[in-house]
């Protein structure tokens, strides 16, 4: 129930939580997530990380592609760029994870912006495409770069270390991933109560109008590529020390076209979007491998199951776009608004 | 010193290869035309023809004849179906909802071909004769010269079409202005229905000739992504840049990966495509389109 909620001043009603009701739920929220691992098998712990990771990444893309409107294919690409650069700082100078994520995201948003260049001259489709480009010539170098990439053979990563305490196990990544996938969604989530912010939900629904409005289009686009980069730049460098080895085969086209569908599936220009995509997506084939085994004849059908989870992939994206183009986003709004009036209203 | 004979050998190859991603190019424009519907399945759908190919003549033992023709039926027919239940209700919303759809129908058609056919390599029977081909001093390979003469054939049939069939007239008016075209009576869904059609057909033939070149695998849609650099380079409504960008692409990816190495000609085409991109945006033939408020 939510009523009550009147507001006296302007700072109340620019709060990014603005209602109690919402306070305590994402109290509640937290307290979970920090019992989580305590309870929690490994293979869970080690789903939470994976769906933290993705978090991040989706976010990102979110940001330019849901909130400025520019369709990106390059966002695992980027993802890659971020984990080498972790994997290559780790390796050679074993600097400070946080330093070292730091790194990668920044590295990833300078790649960003210059394969974002050509959304000045294109966009919609066309950029897509580009993209695409950005994708494939980033996998050759990756894959040829071998004095510091190590070439096909792909990077070992030691773990991350705190105060000599090295993150090695799922519980322990669990600490590292989980409090730095909710800052940035924190972030992500200010970022659109400011100029900047403003600025990309103006270019996303009418570029020419913001540019007669005063936004440059040239440093804003820009700046999306980068911060959406910069995203998929930390989410790689995790991924890189959680999964602990960067390969070039790590960050395939597909995994740019996996993030696309977690913000399609959660909600394009939502932050919830985002997350409730990415743990939706990434759980989905887990859920699918759960029922192959429930199956008479498992082992059998084990061979199955990997068409199956592509062809599911796929006709989840075209389902939630023709009959919910809104993601899960809406669908939640829709439960949350039933309760708004609940126990008055039949 | 270059050697003048190899290098003509190579690009005779890349020109035989381009006829093919020209022939897919087609298929690309048409729809991208009549339905202003990016099709990121392009390559998919080449795929799908080359496996109704297969099932008709290495598992029915059907005469390769009778084949080819079921499997351009069979495409012909999947096509019109992914157009009414998929392309259909998307009429109308943003070009990049139906970009994704596509992108969703890519991963369901290569979920679908697994699922039937297994993910292994196939062979497709050989059905073109395999005496070398001599061009003054220069040998062809006998697949990539009689592939060419297909889609040459192929497409000087389809423009032919255009040109003069009521069919082909209606196309054309809806690609040039879709509220005109339903003032005078021509019946626009359907017109939208029978691109598809068509387009997915011409993709099976050039899927058949792709796959007996090479072999048979889910992973074949990887063609498609050439074939989006061709229209782009070509631009993306113009037929004629269809068939130039794709014997561009063909003979750039021929180039690269005799003289640099296979792992460049992936890096070769996107690199000609940023370039592109970045100079003329819409295409070498591609119309220009101006934005208004």
């Amino acid at each position: 129930m939510r009523i009550g909620t009147a507001k006296e001043t302007y700072f109340a009603d620019e709060a990014l939580f603005d209602t109690r009701t919402q306070r305590v739920w994402l109290l509640v929220l937290a307290a979970l997530l920090a019992v989580f691992p305590f309870v929690a098998s490994q293979y869970w712990l080690y789903l939470a990380c994976l769906v933290a990771i993705n978090v991040i990444a989706a976010t990102g893309l979110n940001i330019l592609t849901g909130y400025t409107g520019l369709v990106s294919l390059g966002q695992a690409a980027f993802m890659g760029v971020g984990a080498y650069t972790v994997a290559v700082l780790e390796r050679r100078w074993g600097t400070p994870f946080l330093l070292n994520l730091l790194a990668g995201g920044a590295v990833a948003m300078v790649v960003g912006m210059v394969f974002g260049v050509p959304s000045l001259r294109v966009k919609g489709l066309y950029l897509a495409i580009a993209t695409i480009a950005a994708s494939f010539i980033l996998h050759f170098i990756f894959a040829n770069w071998t004095a510091v990439t190590g070439g096909t053979a792909g990077l070992t990563v030691p773990p991350a270390n705190v105060f000599g305490l090295p993150l090695d196990s799922e519980f322990r990544s669990y600490w590292m991933i989980v409090p730095i996938a909710v800052l940035m969604v924190l972030g992500a989530a200010n970022l659109f109560r400011t100029r900047i912010g403003r600025a990309f939900i103006a270019i996303r629904d009418r570029d020419i109008s913001a540019e007669v409005l005063g936004i440059p289009l040239l440093r804003y686009k820009l700046l999306s590529f980068g911060i959406a980069s910069f995203y998929a730049g930390v989410a790689g460098g995790l991924w890189a020390y959680f999964f602990r080895s960067v390969t070039p085969e790590s960050f395939p086209l597909i995994m740019s076209i996996f993030f696309l569908a977690c913000i399609i599936v959660g909600g394009m220009g939502t932050i919830l979007g985002s997350i409730l995509g990415a743990a939706f997506m990434t759980l989905v084939p887990e859920a699918l491998k759960l029922v192959f085994g429930w199956l008479p004849n498992a082992e059998a059908m084990a061979v199955h199951l990997a068409p199956v989870r592509t062809m599911v992939f796929g006709a989840l994206i075209v389902g939630f776009l023709i009959f919910e183009p809104h993601g899960l986003a809406e669908m939640w709004r829709r439960v949350r608004r039933f309760f708004h009036l609940w126990p008055f209203r039949t | 010193m270059i050697d003048w004979l190899l290098f003509l050998e190579v690009s005779l190859a890349g020109i035989g290869g381009g006829g093919l991603y020209a022939l897919a190019g087609l298929a690309f424009v048409l729809i991208y035309k009549a339905t202003r519907v990016v099709n990121l399945a392009i390559g998919e759908m080449l795929m799908i023809g080359a496996y109704f190919f297969f099932a008709a003549a290495s598992e029915l033992g059907w005469p390769v004849g009778l084949a080819i023709v079921a499997a351009v039926v069979a495409s012909g027919f999947s096509g019109g179906l992914i157009e009414r239940l998929l392309i259909r209700p998307m009429l109308g919303e943003s070009p990049i909802s139906v970009f994704m759809i596509t992108v969703g129908l890519s991963s369901i058609l290569v979920g679908l071909v697994e699922l039937v056919w297994g993910a292994d390599q196939l062979r497709l029977p050989e059905f073109m004769p395999t005496n070398p081909v001599l061009i003054g001093e220069a040998m062809v390979a006998p697949k990539i010269f009689y592939g060419f003469l297909v889609a040459a054939v192929l497409i000087a049939s389809v423009l032919i079409l255009f040109r003069y069939w009521r069919g082909g007239v209606a196309l054309r008016a809806t690609a040039s202005d879709r509220a005109a075209a339903y003032a005078m009576g021509i019946d626009v869904p359907r017109v939208f229905s029978l691109t598809w059609v068509l387009a997915a057909a011409v993709a099976a033939v050039a899927g058949i000739v792709v796959g007996s070149i090479s072999s048979l695998s889910p992973t074949m849609g990887i063609f498609g992504l050439s074939v989006l650099v061709v229209v782009i380079v070509g631009g993306l409504d113009s037929v004629l840049g269809a068939l130039v960008g794709g014997l561009l692409v063909g003979l750039v990816e021929a180039w690269t990966g005799t003289y640099l190495g296979g792992e460049y000609k992936m890096l070769a085409t996107f690199t000609l495509l940023v370039l592109v991109l970045m100079i003329r945006p819409y295409g070498l033939f591609g119309t220009h389109e101006i934005e208004r408020l």
